[in-house]
């Protein structure tokens, strides 16, 4: 192989390994169900402080990824609400983590729907591509000992609540 | 010593007090508003913001964008503005909100340097490698013709044979 030839080869490797990083690194995460949640420290909503899915472990937590632009996220409001009153009595919370939206809006949706359980917010979008999320609305179910143990990509209704979140947690009952 | 004003009024020190009061008040008055016509001149525009932002759920130029999460990105850009705030400063609010994905431009630094460096990077060798084959062929130009070349035209043989295509085609 000639000089020339193994100069060629050597910058097209480069280029080549310079993509697949670039990918690599702002790509979303596949997770799956029996996966550790994907967790950070975030702000509270409205704050003040800062918390995260981990300070819930040994509940069962529902966690709700949610926007104030989106339509679903305000139909879904409400049944995650009465979801929370029902099921805190029985170790399981909410945990609503607002994406890609800026704060007062977000704060204005809460106000509007009249949301009571614990939120945080993530600002850009590490948190989105840690659930490997799609879009918003998105919910997960994170066992006691922070497992995946639902994951449900959209809006969620009492049917879906009922048949898929609720089996869980009264499985431990 | 105490401060007087320096007119005279025919009301008594009552009213030379109360006026004096209303001359603060004016005062101030006028120097509020000053201050809120001065916050609230635009220092840029809604295109000139929008053009250079992202819409992060879109993945596209805000300008572009009309998602719903577009439209309140919009909003607050324009809410921004009319409040007087510089270029740099909606961005950095924007930041601030939606993360650093909301810029166009990448920043220079991590893995977004290579945006800025790896065209430089090209650059520089594609010009090296010009000047490697400028030389190449300079001094290929400078070696004398192989036996039975010309450097002024195709040899006897060859230029027998181009005439008669030439003339077989008519050309």
């Amino acid at each position: 192989m000639s000089t020339r030839t193994f100069l060629a080869v050597l910058g097209v490797l480069a280029v080549v390994g310079l993509l697949t990083y670039g990918l690599l690194s702002k790509g979303t995460t596949k997770i799956s169900v029996g996966d550790p949640v994907p967790d950070k420290v975030l702000p509270r909503l409205p704050g003040p402080g800062r918390a995260s899915i981990a300070d819930y472990r040994g509940h069962w937590v529902l966690v709700n990824l949610w926007a104030s632009w989106c339509g679903p996220c305000g139909e879904e409001a409400p049944l995650l609400e009465r979801f929370y009153r029902r099921e805190r009595r029985h170790n399981a919370t909410v945990l609503g983590i607002n994406v890609q939206d800026n704060r007062d809006d977000a704060v204005a949706f809460l106000r509007k729907h009249g949301t009571t359980f614990p939120e945080l917010r993530s600002i850009g979008d590490e948190r989105t591509a840690a659930f490997g999320s799609n879009g918003v609305p998105e919910n997960f179910l994170v066992d006691p000992k922070g497992r995946l143990a639902v994951i449900w990509r959209g809006e969620v209704d009492e049917r879906i609540l009922r048949e898929q979140f609720l089996p869980p947690i009264e499985g431990q009952r | 010593m105490r401060f007087r004003w320096s007119f005279a009024t025919p009301y008594g020190d009552k009213a030379h007090r109360s006026g004096r009061w209303a001359a603060l008040g004016v005062a101030l008055v006028l120097g509020l508003s000053a201050a809120a016509a001065g916050a609230a001149t635009p220092k840029t525009t809604v295109n000139a913001i929008e053009g250079e932002v992202m819409c992060p759920v879109c993945g596209t130029l805000l300008e572009l964008a009309e998602s719903p999460q577009a439209q309140r990105e919009k909003v607050f850009v324009a809410k921004l503005v009319a409040e007087g705030r510089g270029k740099q400063q909606v961005k950095d609010a924007l930041v601030a909100q939606y993360g650093p994905e909301v810029l166009a431009l990448p920043k220079a630094s991590g893995f977004d340097l290579s945006a800025y460096l790896v065209p430089i990077v090209a650059l520089l060798i594609a010009i090296v490698a010009l000047a490697f084959s400028v030389v190449r062929w300079r001094r290929a130009g400078d070696s004398p013709a192989p036996p039975g070349t010309s450097r002024d035209g195709p040899a006897d043989e060859d230029a027998a044979r181009l005439e008669a295509d030439l003339k077989r085609y008519d050309l």
